[in-house]
């Protein structure tokens, strides 16, 4: 069929299978033009330009109001906020149960540290018996409030067909191998619920700040698709 | 509906490949939809469940050969038409033909960026006393609605436990039909990997599912 994975982590089609609807709609809305995967960038911004132009031009939107969302997504809202989180669980026993009890709850305590949180927010934790992981099998739902924009392996049909059913396969995929005797659990996140990871502290760690500690906790601990780093990983 | 996104337990798309030290955002077109995205919700012209049901009726082909947020373009410029917001001639010209109709407030600015990264609570008042309690044994219904629903095919007629109860939430299948909130207790019910994947099962694995109360039955 010609199926592989391009750097979006979406699958394209090679470009003689492209599904005619499709190549009936650009031709529609552009010029007529053989349609490949590089002209797909262009014709893509012309057609996001066109349509912001349009709303702007009505009256629905400012531009530099788009201009701010995407930099808070690009530099504001990201992993380093669950980073934090997590960071303070591992060190203040009354937090982490606080997490555990009520994520929403515990999370806005703190946001003027990380920023605001909504509501639904749940922690899951990690123990030597058990090992946590999150997916959305039917779109991408994501802990957005504390670890920003979902990557894009985690909206990857590969990630969200296989999870469900071989996680631990899944798991070798991101070079992570845990004991037989540790139980695996996946939480489809299929309602407005949000799940999110509570890692390991890893060993050597006594005594660290929260800030060093933060270091050590990475977006994909935090999905369950990886752990947190080694101590001697970080200065 | 049965369609192509509820994809949990298919075979063949092959390794998860991370991408190491990976942007935000890949092009600058794909921030720009995000951030419309954003912006016109808003505007609260139509619900995080009926933006995913118009992803879920996209042909299978175009589901699963184009990026991702090239999806949610083609969503919202079809939403944004349908909801007369913008017109299709405008699509077609690639400019504003004619003013806004029926505008119903000033545009989107940077006064409103709060608005769009914090998450909204979909609590409901509840209709009623919730019929399951932790720990009860319950049994997904096996249905093949035509409609949006969140009950995916995998763990469809399977016999699990409930886990956790979050109250009553707006219930997608009825919102996105355009039907009201109609909210409904939601649980968590985790399944043993073996009931939903047999003797294929990786042994020792358990999976959980956010269940809305009308898709269970007493286990």
């Amino acid at each position: 069929m010609g199926l592989r994975e391009n750097q979006f982590g979406t699958v394209f089609r090679l470009r003689a299978t492209h599904p005619l609807g499709y190549i009936r709609r650009m031709a529609e809305h552009h010029h007529e033009h053989d349609h490949e995967e590089g002209s797909t960038l262009t014709d893509m911004d012309l057609r996001v330009r066109a349509l912001e132009t349009i709303l702007v031009d009505k009256g629905y939107i400012e531009p530099a109001a788009l201009d701010r969302i995407v930099e808070l997504y690009e530099t504001k809202i990201g992993p380093h906020i669950g980073a934090q989180v997590i960071a303070k669980a591992w060190c203040d026993a009354a937090f982490k149960q606080a997490l555990l009890d009520d994520a929403s709850k515990a999370v806005a305590t703190i946001a003027q540290q990380v920023g605001s949180v909504g509501e639904h927010l749940i922690a899951v934790e990690n123990t030597p018996q058990l090992h946590n992981m999150i997916v959305c099998t039917l779109c991408s739902c994501y802990p957005t409030d504390v670890l920003g924009l979902p990557p894009t392996w985690y909206k990857s049909f590969a990630y969200r067909s296989r999870v469900v059913k071989e996680p631990r396969a899944v798991l070798a995929d991101f070079g992570v191998a845990l004991p037989a005797e540790t139980e695996i659990r996946v939480w489809d996140s299929t309602a407005e619920t949000r799940y999110v990871v509570v890692p390991m502290r890893p060993a050597g760690t006594e005594g660290w700040s929260e800030e060093r500690l933060a270091k050590l906790v990475t977006r994909d601990s935090m999905v369950g698709t990886g752990l947190a780093k080694n101590s001697s990983e970080v200065a | 509906m049965d369609g192509v996104h509820d994809m949990g337990g298919m075979d063949g798309f092959g390794k998860v490949e991370p991408e190491p030290n990976e942007p935000v955002f890949h092009h600058p077109w794909e921030g720009r939809v995000l951030a419309m995205s954003r912006a016109i919700g808003v505007f609260r012209a139509w619900t995080i469940d009926t933006s995913r049901h118009a992803i879920e009726m996209m042909a299978p082909s175009f589901y699963l050969s184009r990026p991702y947020y090239e999806k949610w373009f083609v969503r919202n410029q079809n939403l944004l038409i349908e909801k007369g917001i913008v017109d299709a001639d405008e699509v077609e010209a690639g400019r504003a033909l004619r003013p806004a109709k029926n505008l119903p407030r000033g545009p989107f600015s940077l006064d409103d960026i709060d608005k769009v990264t914090k998450r909204g609570s979909f609590y409901r008042p509840a209709q009623g006393p919730a019929q399951f309690k932790i720990g009860d044994r319950v049994r997904t219904k096996n249905f093949h609605p035509k409609h949006h629903t969140r009950l995916p095919r995998y763990a469809r007629g399977h016999v699990g436990v409930v886990e956790r109860l979050h109250g009553t939430h707006a219930f997608p299948d009825s919102v996105a039909s355009g039907k009201g909130d109609d909210p409904h207790w939601l649980y968590t019910v985790r399944f043993d990997a073996q009931e939903l994947w047999g003797a294929d099962a990786e042994p020792g694995s358990k999976v959980s599912i956010e269940a809305f109360e009308p898709y269970l039955e007493e286990g």
